[in-house]
């Protein structure tokens, strides 16, 4: 008459999110970003996500079955599939396709599996797929469409899928046409060319802040990364690190010679700032742990963007500002450690 | 050794950090007064209910027992007394489940009732307001008084240290953060004269001034029983204070924060703030010991969750069987799954319900499919932070869990491993699904081992060390005295050296001033 139970761990309430789910709802913030970044460039971003997706997928299976893991749960945890959208989210959507490929092998096989897989990796694997594939293939790293209001063609599927898989670029885009230098670009080449900054923003590819249609997309990026706040996803502190470190560097810079120094709005809205801030450098794998070493985490991320975007090789330099800081993380993480209760 | 500054207690509000805000299921519980369920034919009373080591039987199978008479004494004093919950006959002591939150079995006193339920002679203080304070606490004893909030201290320990540290405040902890228990919430509202009163024995056995009944924001109607209660008893020195219902608001410690925005220092007590934390229902118990003379044998418990048809709370007799409780209730549902004692944040799920109630078991918990997590595939840690967020110890539990698993005990404890109160916030979010506060319970006990053994490899090594030095010491001491007898020794020789010396220089001189046919002759004479 006595029954017998399961018995269970605590705590015996309904289970909490998952790493799937929680990776489910980065990709649901990335949609506003995505889609105005397609409205501007093209349905190649859309194109250059589902192959960076597929070939990440891919080597993550195979990753896994290298390393003699399972591959459920972790196929379907979402994290490979982050990765490879934030890494298509930084390449020319024109880009041919096997720079996905080389990206995703970087990212999933050498920066994540190689480490340990899911949880281990000390580099965030999008900004390592991203910064070889710039290294070593700089050319196909550059090739930037114009922005729709001021481009001669913005490429359909067609001419895009072509673009990609063959290389045979669209009439009447040429390689001239393609290898549009970024805002960034520009502003960089300009002052080093001793011009000032208005007048180098004089150039249509400028828009009120930052580069034209960038600065939308940047809002974009920014309303997801909110969303994401308030739903506790991430916290705040990487964000307005980044964003705020940014600013109060640039201030002073722009105040005292606004030739040469872009003002600091321009700095926010330009190259991969916002996307970085509310969506990279807030990685928590890779990142820091404890609220003021995401201050500082951010804030490092925010000046090494800085000094490589005005002293460095790179026009921008979100992507090594994460990797560098993501090398000092452990240290940071160790000496700001909270307070622990009765200490 | 109270901290200088004054602590002031329940004046503010402060927040502990991290914690949750729950969903509460308090409400289905509260729909019956309290009652008693039947006498059960038999009652299994285990021998350790509490924190320390367990009692020891002093009875034998066929005794009779009277309801009250002492069954377990605690002859180490470290431990607590267990008594006989009803009158009847003692068929059994012998190991069996005693719902530890172990899993083990123990040793249990088994008792046939005999249905008359008849009272040993009972011998409660005369005057409690008059009464020594130190029998007021003997009384306590006695009467084998245990924290009932969960973590099962003997009180007489507890109240005993805090009088000789001298605190101020009682502060008598009314807010069951939990989810779904409600015991001593109906406790507050039934008998609220009873919690006020005991409340003031047992400042007097405490020595505090005054004291702080603290109750959670949504007990509207406990707020003003209580403070009727105290206006009625004419006492001005007992405050009652809401406090908003974030989970782990009823731990110890994040009560204490609560009140006087004060942390209990890391190694140290309450008391060395000058507070004294009680449970509330521990409170009556106390004052049921002393002004009645009763020892513990019975408690309050919610009997609740989906997997039971009639939620509500009892006050039952410790060794009641669990099946026999849920029957009270109208049974199980179809869909019961999981019977838990306690919350479900800090519970512990029983494996069968043939094991009895304890001083511990606050809430019987029977939880279907929908309510408990599907046990999952553990991923490995992402780092996402949420752990720390929500920790009240403001600890970094995804760094521990990674030290702890790695077997870096040391590092785990040089991160405050201690200050984890177990209370499972972290796991609740943990979107990796790691037992995280499993993890911390298995790496507190494995550091205690540890610690306990390098102890001993200390004093061993003491040991061998001062038994190496008494022999180097013999040893040194030996030698000293060779090297000076070799000393002696040597003068000696050098003294011998000097005397044949000075004979042979004598001589010399002798020879010298000597004629040589003398010399023969003395010579030869000597020869
Ligand atoms: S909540 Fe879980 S996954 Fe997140 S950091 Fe903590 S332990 Fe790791
Ligand atoms: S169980 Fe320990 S580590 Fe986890 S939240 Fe509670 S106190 Fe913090």
């Amino acid at each position: 008459m006595n029954r017998v139970f399961p018995t269970g761990t605590a705590p015996h309430l309904p289970a909490p999110p998952t790493v799937a789910g929680v990776m489910g709802q980065v990709l649901l913030a990335l949609i506003p970003g995505i889609a105005t970044y397609t409205w501007f460039f093209g349905p190649g971003v859309l194109v250059q996500i589902l192959l960076a997706s597929g070939f990440a997928l891919v080597f993550e299976a195979l990753a896994l079955r290298w390393r003699g893991r399972p591959l459920q749960p972790f196929i379907s945890d979402g994290s490979a599939v982050v990765t490879a959208v934030l890494f298509a989210l930084c390449i020319p959507p024109l880009a041919p396709w096997w720079v996905a490929a080389i990206g995703m092998a970087f990212a999933i096989g050498l920066a994540k599996h190689l480490y340990g897989g899911l949880g281990q990796n000390p580099f965030n694997p999008a900004m390592v797929g991203y910064v070889v594939a710039l290294i070593c293939i700089p050319a196909a790293m550059t090739q930037w469409l114009a922005p729709r209001e001021i481009a001669e063609l913005v490429p359909g599927l067609a001419a895009t899928l072509q673009a990609i898989f063959t290389g045979a670029l669209p009439e009447p885009l040429t390689v001239d046409a393609v290898t549009r230098a970024t805002p960034l670009d520009s502003l960089k080449t300009g002052v080093e060319a001793g011009r000032f900054v208005i007048e180098i923003r004089q150039s249509p590819i400028f828009g009120d802040f930052g580069g034209r249609g960038w600065e939308w997309i940047a809002n974009a990026y920014a309303l997801g990364g909110l969303w994401l706040v308030y739903r506790r996803i991430i916290t705040w502190h990487v964000p307005v690190a980044v964003i705020g470190s940014v600013m109060a560097l640039s201030l002073p810079a722009w105040l005292l010679d606004p030739g040469a120094n872009p003002e600091p709005l321009q700095h926010v809205f330009s190259g991969g700032l916002v996307l970085g801030a509310f969506f990279i450098a807030t990685d928590p794998v890779s990142g820091c742990a404890s609220p003021r070493g995401r201050l500082i985490f951010g804030a490092g991320v925010g000046i090494i963007t800085l000094v490589i975007r005005r002293w460095g090789g790179y026009p921008d330099g979100v992507a090594f500002g994460v990797l560098l800081m993501n090398m000092a993380a452990p240290l940071i993480d160790r000496y700001t450690r909270p307070r622990v209760y009765g200490r | 050794m109270i901290d200088e500054s004054k602590v002031v207690v329940g004046e503010h509000l402060h927040r502990f950090p991290g914690g949750l805000r729950l969903r509460h299921n308090k409400r289905v519980a509260c729909r019956h007064a309290v009652a008693r369920p039947a006498l059960p034919t038999q009652l299994a009373v285990p021998m350790l209910q509490q924190a320390g080591p367990p009692a020891e039987p002093v009875v034998d199978v066929g005794d009779t027992v009277l309801k009250g008479q002492l069954i377990g004494a605690d002859p180490s004093g470290l431990g607590a007394r267990v008594h006989a919950p009803t009158s009847g006959t003692i068929v059994a002591v012998d190991d069996g489940p005693i719902s530890h939150v172990t899993g083990q079995p123990g040793m249990r006193v088994v008792i046939d009732t005999d249905g008359r339920d008849q009272w040993t002679t009972l011998d409660p203080v005369d005057d409690w307001r008059t009464e020594d304070p130190a029998t007021l606490r003997a009384h306590i004893d006695m009467a084998g008084v245990v924290g009932l909030g969960g973590a099962v201290f003997p009180t007489f320990r507890k109240v005993d240290g805090a009088h000789a540290a001298g605190i101020h405040t009682l502060i008598v902890n009314g807010a069951e953060c939990e989810p779904w228990i409600a015991c001593d919430e109906m406790l507050m509202r039934e008998h609220p004269r009873r919690v006020v009163t005991g409340t003031r024995v047992l400042m007097r056995a405490s020595g505090a001034d005054e004291a702080v009944i603290a109750i959670e924001d949504q007990m509207g109607a406990v707020q003003s029983a209580l403070e009727q209660a105290a206006a009625e008893l004419g006492d001005n020195q007992v405050r009652i204070v809401r406090i908003p219902t974030i989970y782990p608001e009823g731990g110890e410690r994040q009560l204490i924060q609560t009140l006087t925005g004060r942390e209990v220092p890391a190694g140290g007590l309450p008391q060395d703030l000058g507070v004294l934390v009680q449970n509330v229902a521990t409170v009556e118990a106390a004052r049921a010991a002393i002004i009645e003379g009763k020892p513990m044998i019975e408690r309050h418990v919610t009997v609740t969750g989906d997997g039971v048809a009639e939620p509500r709370n009892w006050l039952a007799l410790l060794g009641t069987p669990v099946a026999h409780l849920v029957a009270a209730s109208g049974g199980y549902t179809s869909a019961a799954q999981r019977l838990v004692i306690g919350g479900p944040m800090m519970g512990y799920a029983l494996g069968r319900d043939d094991a009895p109630l304890v001083k511990a078991g606050n809430c019987i918990l029977v939880l279907t499919e929908n309510n408990v997590r599907p046990t999952q595939p553990e991923m490995p840690c992402i780092r996402c932070g949420e752990c720390s967020r929500v920790c009240p110890a403001r600890l970094m539990p995804q760094e521990l869990q990674f030290f702890i698993r790695s077997g870096q005990l040391d590092a785990a404890t040089d991160i405050s491993l201690e200050a984890c109160i177990e209370c499972g916030c972290c796991d609740f979010v943990c979107p990796s699904h790691i037992p995280l506060a499993e993890w911390f319970r298995h790496g507190k006990a494995e550091a205690r081992h540890l610690a306990r053994e390098r102890a001993f490899a200390d004093h061993s090594r003491e040991r061998h060390q001062a038994r190496e030095a008494r022999l180097a010491e013999a040893r040194a001491e030996k030698e000293a005295r060779m090297a000076r007898r070799k000393e002696k020794l040597g003068n000696d020789a050098e003294r011998k050296r000097q005397v044949a010396r000075a004979i042979e220089r004598a001589r010399a001189a002798k020879e010298k001033s000597s004629t040589p046919d003398t010399t023969e002759k003395d010579k030869g004479g000597e020869s």
